[in-house]
């Protein structure tokens, strides 16, 4: 047992979870993107555009994350070959980044969507009382409100994506689940670098909530 | 105040306004005149169609039939500029206020004024400092609607729809969302307003107010104006059964 908590070993899995965290946050970021435009998509007037919409967040959230993942690593390259004739290798970094941040776009969506549309509807009414025209009022009346309720369950889709980050090891993302498969592997000892692996998940976890609170708590103070 | 025998001189004509809200038939072919300078009452049970009149008169809904004039001018969406223009010359009182939570008082007042009249700041500053002044909530101005009372947020509600110079006021109930020690200080600012000339159109409850400040009120029941008469006439001398009835329960005497 103590032969496995090595510096050298403990680093490794230290440099998994700076992949698995650098992973969430690319997912949240450009899921984020991905989420703004599916709500405004989806809150917009052409039809066209609510389906599209509506239809990517049913096809994200209702199928399995790990199916999506493998589906771009395995999938996609044959769906090239039978187009184009031309034989692709998926960079596992880019697949794994790339399933995160679709899969967590829909969950996004959702979340701008109910944070926009639970903002009270006198806002909306005194901005057209006001002559106030979409954009300003978007921007400086009802993002702002919104953003505030919006924060609570981002925080918990981030913490959701550092965890869910850890199904991107079935393709060989080094990240922390994948190390401590690694290293559970090599000294034929599972309890040790799972269990680390699961206190490196909880600190980070952890902090994000604690960092979240700081926040939510200094917002409340402007109003 | 202007000539009341002219006819042309309308700042509001709304002619046989009709909206229904699924089955019910909130508003049934309403029509008002209202001449620069009036104060008018709608008054009437809940559910009589009192707010969504003002509001089709404004245009937060759009009636299913009938037209409403601003100024002698047509209101028609499809003509988005004029549309817009008319619109503007309406300032809009809401029960419950409406503030923005996230901007200050100052702010609140200066938001519509720099982005949709392009004001320079400074001028917005100012004009928002004389309407504040004059509801007498300057010593506010930085403070955040929710630490206000009921009574300051519609006083600031009020300043803020006046500093957009509209030429005529709509109020929807600005009083019933208040606790009673609130509703004078609200009512003073309104009655000021109507002493200096201001065109208003008042969705009330308070009886007090409309017989001292109304010039006429407007009874409305089951969507439709029931009685129309100057305010002294109408609560003195009440023409209508329902408008008798309805004075019989609301009036203490």
């Amino acid at each position: 047992m103590s032969q496995i908590l090595t510096s050298e070993n403990l680093l490794f899995l230290l440099k998994g979870a700076g992949v698995s965290l650098a992973l969430a946050i690319g997912a949240l970021l450009i899921g984020m993107v991905i989420g703004v435009l599916l709500a405004a998509g989806r809150m917009s007037k052409l039809k066209i555009l609510n389906w599209l919409s509506a239809g990517y967040v049913e096809l994200f959230r209702g199928t399995p994350m790990l199916l999506q993942i493998m589906f771009f690593y395995l999938g996609i390259p044959v769906l090239i070959r039978m187009i184009t004739g031309v034989r692709v290798r998926m960079d596992i970094y880019m697949v794994a980044l790339t399933a995160l941040s679709l899969n967590s776009g829909a969950y996004q969506c959702e979340l701008f969507r109910s944070g926009i549309q639970g903002v009270d509807k006198g806002q909306w009414e005194a901005c057209e009382t006001l002559g106030v025209s979409y954009w300003p009022m978007m921007f400086k009346v009802i993002l702002p409100q919104a953003f505030k309720r919006i924060i609570p369950p981002l925080v918990s889709e981030f913490i959701t994506l550092i965890k869910d980050s850890s199904l991107a090891s079935c393709i060989g993302t080094t990240e922390l689940m994948y190390n401590a498969q690694v290293l559970g592997a090599r000294y034929y000892d599972y309890l040790v670098p799972l269990a680390v692996a699961g206190v490196m998940y909880l600190c980070m976890t952890l902090v994000i909530s604690w960092l979240a609170r700081k926040l939510e708590r200094r917002m409340a103070v402007s109003d | 105040m202007t000539d009341s025998h002219a006819t042309d001189s309308y700042m509001i004509e709304a002619d046989h306004l009709s909206k229904h809200f699924e089955k019910l038939h909130a508003l049934n072919d309403a029509s008002l005149k209202v001449k620069k300078g009036e104060v008018i009452c709608l008054i009437g049970p809940s559910g009589s169609g009192k707010s969504t009149f003002l509001r089709c008169i404004h245009g937060l809904e759009i009636p299913e039939s009938g037209t409403v004039k601003v100024d002698g001018q047509t209101l028609n969406p499809a003509n988005k500029a004029e549309y817009r223009d008319l619109r503007n010359k309406m300032g809009f009182v809401f029960q419950h206020f409406n503030l923005f939570p996230n901007m200050t008082v100052i702010d609140n007042c200066k938001f519509a004024q720099t982005t949709v009249l392009k004001r320079s700041d400074a001028e917005a500053e100012k004009t928002a400092i004389e309407y504040l002044g004059k509801v007498g909530l300057l010593d506010k101005k930085d403070a955040y609607p929710n630490n206000l009372s009921g009574g300051q947020k519609q006083r600031v509600a009020i300043a803020r729809a006046l500093c957009m110079n509209p030429e005529i006021m709509l109020f929807d109930e600005p009083t019933s969302a208040l606790d009673p020690e609130m509703i004078k200080e609200v009512l003073e600012v309104m009655q000021e307003l109507a002493n200096q000339g201001m065109t208003m159109i008042v969705v009330t409850h308070e009886m007090g107010f409309a017989r001292k400040v109304g010039t006429r009120v407007v009874f409305l029941e089951a969507g439709k104006v029931v009685e129309e008469a100057d305010s002294e006439t109408f609560f003195t001398n009440p023409k209508s059964d329902r408008a008798q009835e309805f004075l019989s329960k609301v009036l203490f005497q």
